[in-house]
């Protein structure tokens, strides 16, 4: 079982205001610097464009971290595929992945984010046909052979006439498709044989069981089981020292977040109660102490066998040094934890 | 297990909303037929894993062999239902349009009256209730609890049709929601996006208290 960490930049508080955007990728690139000391598996990046989360181009911090860090995968969680180049992501996340040795992958998604359709000049109304024909072309030029140029047409794009796409990776990069939860999604990974990375955001966790199942079944039918078809969870969580501590820092954060998000999509904010039935037991919120979230990993690996899961810490102004910290408990208490419960399993 | 003496539940749109309303009401004793739009075949696999018991059918059979349609497929697209097919039918529209998630549509933005009653002015032989639309997808398995119980989850209700409503409360309370009449279907507009009830989680005396001035 694999653990890591996932940001888009959460930028601090100072005094009333927000922080500086810069401030945010600087305290993004320090905490993936120590996911990789305390012995993390997985640090993801995931695109947004707004004041607080102003991790816009993971790309790049990517690459930095691949020159900075030692053994931590790196990805983006997730690539906004829809408003993006695919030929751009391929190029800069092969030259990261080449800069770190092979450790870098793609989480390719939709995005819950939708302010990159304005900035790139895209109509959300395209969403899903511009997220199929990029996913397309992505896949082929990850699968192209070494010198193999691509000759390619789709609507969204310009074609391309038997261009190279440089630099190459020695390997495919890993991609992965990404989903909230619409089924179809979990049946079109399967068809395409790629791993999947469910965004569970809230609501109880388990009912992601069925879509696991779903994504199983699905590839027994396309004939496409490999050990290539692996399972991540993606869900907010944070650690600290108590588990009160945790859960009363945790609901500021994440309450402030699902506030301004409901702001600005009209939804009404989730109060207290919301918060305190999510952040126990199956909910998807696993804030808690290091004991408590170690044991809900090994509850949830019972149902779905996931092979990796993945925490967003960082949002509503977490101050840096607790987001760090919580880090440091994933690494260090949460993840020996969870491996010796799955290793005595697995005998 | 089916009971025939309920009303057989349609369902346009297998997605989010549409696999958890499914899958709901199946578990109640409801008769589902269940569509999309690339047809049945491909909703076998999906069918089989997720919701055991419902039936795969064509846009068109969903709507002639239900008593309840439930339209849960993205709004854009409401005009590509056939409305010569929905005379005397209740419709559920659980639809919404949701601007900052799924995009302006001016046919929306630049309209006078709710969704549900452009929607009803379309299909105007069926009885359109507007309703189960503020209630995230989740939500529908998670917070469902037996009639009346504590914590009971109440759901606004809007249409014209007097019977057609008490069908459709009559449902949603089966469901295992605590169904609030919010009177004719203009009022949608107070379950709508942007408005205190959309994706909140409330009693039914907060919900009326919340809408009383309105209605
Ligand atoms: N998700 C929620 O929590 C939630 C809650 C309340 C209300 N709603 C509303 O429910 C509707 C569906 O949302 P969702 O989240 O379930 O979407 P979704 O997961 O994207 O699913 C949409 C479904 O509709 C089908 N569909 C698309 N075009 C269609 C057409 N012309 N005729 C019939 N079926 C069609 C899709 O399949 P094909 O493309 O293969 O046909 C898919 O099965 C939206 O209006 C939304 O506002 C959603």
């Amino acid at each position: 079982m694999e653990l890591g960490v996932y940001s888009f930049g959460d930028v601090q508080r100072n005094g009333k205001k927000l922080g500086s955007t810069s401030e945010g990728i600087t305290n993004l690139l320090e905490a993936m610097q120590i996911a990789d000391k305390v012995g993390l598996d997985f640090f993801g990046v995931g695109e947004h464009h707004t004041s607080y989360f102003p991790a816009s181009s993971p790309g790049t911090i990517l690459a930095a971290a691949a020159a900075t860090t030692k053994q931590i995968k790196l990805g983006s969680a997730v690539s906004v595929l829809s408003t993006d180049d695919p030929v751009r992501i391929y190029q800069q996340f092969a030259t990261a992945n080449i800069i770190s040795g092979g450790r870098v992958e793609v989480i390719a998604g939709r995005g819950s984010s939708t302010e990159s359709f304005p900035l790139f000049g895209y109509e959300l109304k395209d969403y899903d046909a511009l997220y199929t024909e990029k996913l397309d072309l992505l896949l082929q030029l990850n699968n192209l052979d070494k010198n193999e140029r691509i000759t390619w047409e789709g609507i969204h794009r310009a074609p391309l006439q038997d261009a190279q796409i440089v630099p190459q990776s020695d390997d495919p990069l890993k991609i992965w498709l990404a989903t909230g939860g619409n089924p179809d999604s979990s049946i079109r990974a399967a068809a395409l044989g790629l791993p999947i990375a469910y965004a569970v955001i809230g609501g109880r966790i388990s009912r992601f069981a069925p879509l696991v199942d779903l994504y199983h079944a699905a590839a027994k039918q396309y004939g496409t089981e490999s050990d290539a078809l692996q399972v991540s969870i993606a869900s907010p969580g944070y650690i600290a020292d108590s588990a009160q501590d945790a859960k009363e820092t945790f609901w500021k954060a994440w309450g402030w977040t699902m506030t301004e998000l409901g702001k600005v999509r009209g939804f009404a904010a989730p109060d207290r109660a919301h918060y305190d039935a999510e952040s126990n037991h199956d909910g998807a919120l696993f804030a808690g102490s290091a004991d408590e979230i170690a044991d809900r990993i090994i509850e949830l690996h019972k149902r779905i066998g996931h092979s990796r899961h993945i925490f967003q810490m960082d949002v509503g102004q977490l101050p840096h040094d607790k987001f760090l910290h919580s880090i440091e408990l994933l690494g260090t208490v949460v993840a020996p934890k969870v491996r010796k419960a799955l290793a005595s399993g697995k005998k | 297990m089916v009971k025939n003496n309920l009303p057989r539940i349609g369902v346009i749109g297998a997605g989010r909303l549409g696999t958890a309303l499914a899958k709901q009401s199946l578990s109640v004793g409801y008769e589902v037929r269940i569509s999309n739009s690339r047809g049945p075949e491909s909703l076998e696999l999906l069918l089989s894993v997720l919701l055991p018991g419902a039936i795969a059918a064509t846009i068109d059979e969903t709507i002639s062999k239900s008593d309840i349609v439930i339209l849960a497929f993205p709004l854009r697209y409401y005009k590509s239902l056939t409305p010569q097919l929905f005379i005397g039918k209740i419709v559920i529209d659980a639809m919404n349009y949701w601007a900052p998630v799924e995009g302006d549509i001016a046919e929306f933005a630049d309209a006078t009256i709710t969704s549900s009653e452009m929607v009803q002015q379309y299909l105007h032989d069926a009885h359109v209730i507007k309703t189960l639309n503020h209630i995230a997808y989740n939500e529908i398995e998670e917070h469902a609890l037996p009639l009346q119980s504590k914590g009971y989850r109440a759901i606004g209700i809007a249409g014209d049709d007097r019977d057609a409503k008490l069908t459709a409360m009559a449902y949603v309370e089966a469901l295992g929601f605590d169904g609030v009449d919010l009177g004719v279907l203009k009022n949608g507009a107070l379950l709508q996006p942007d408005t205190r009830l959309f994706n909140a989680r409330m009693s039914a005396d907060s919900m009326k208290s919340q809408t009383a001035v309105r209605i």
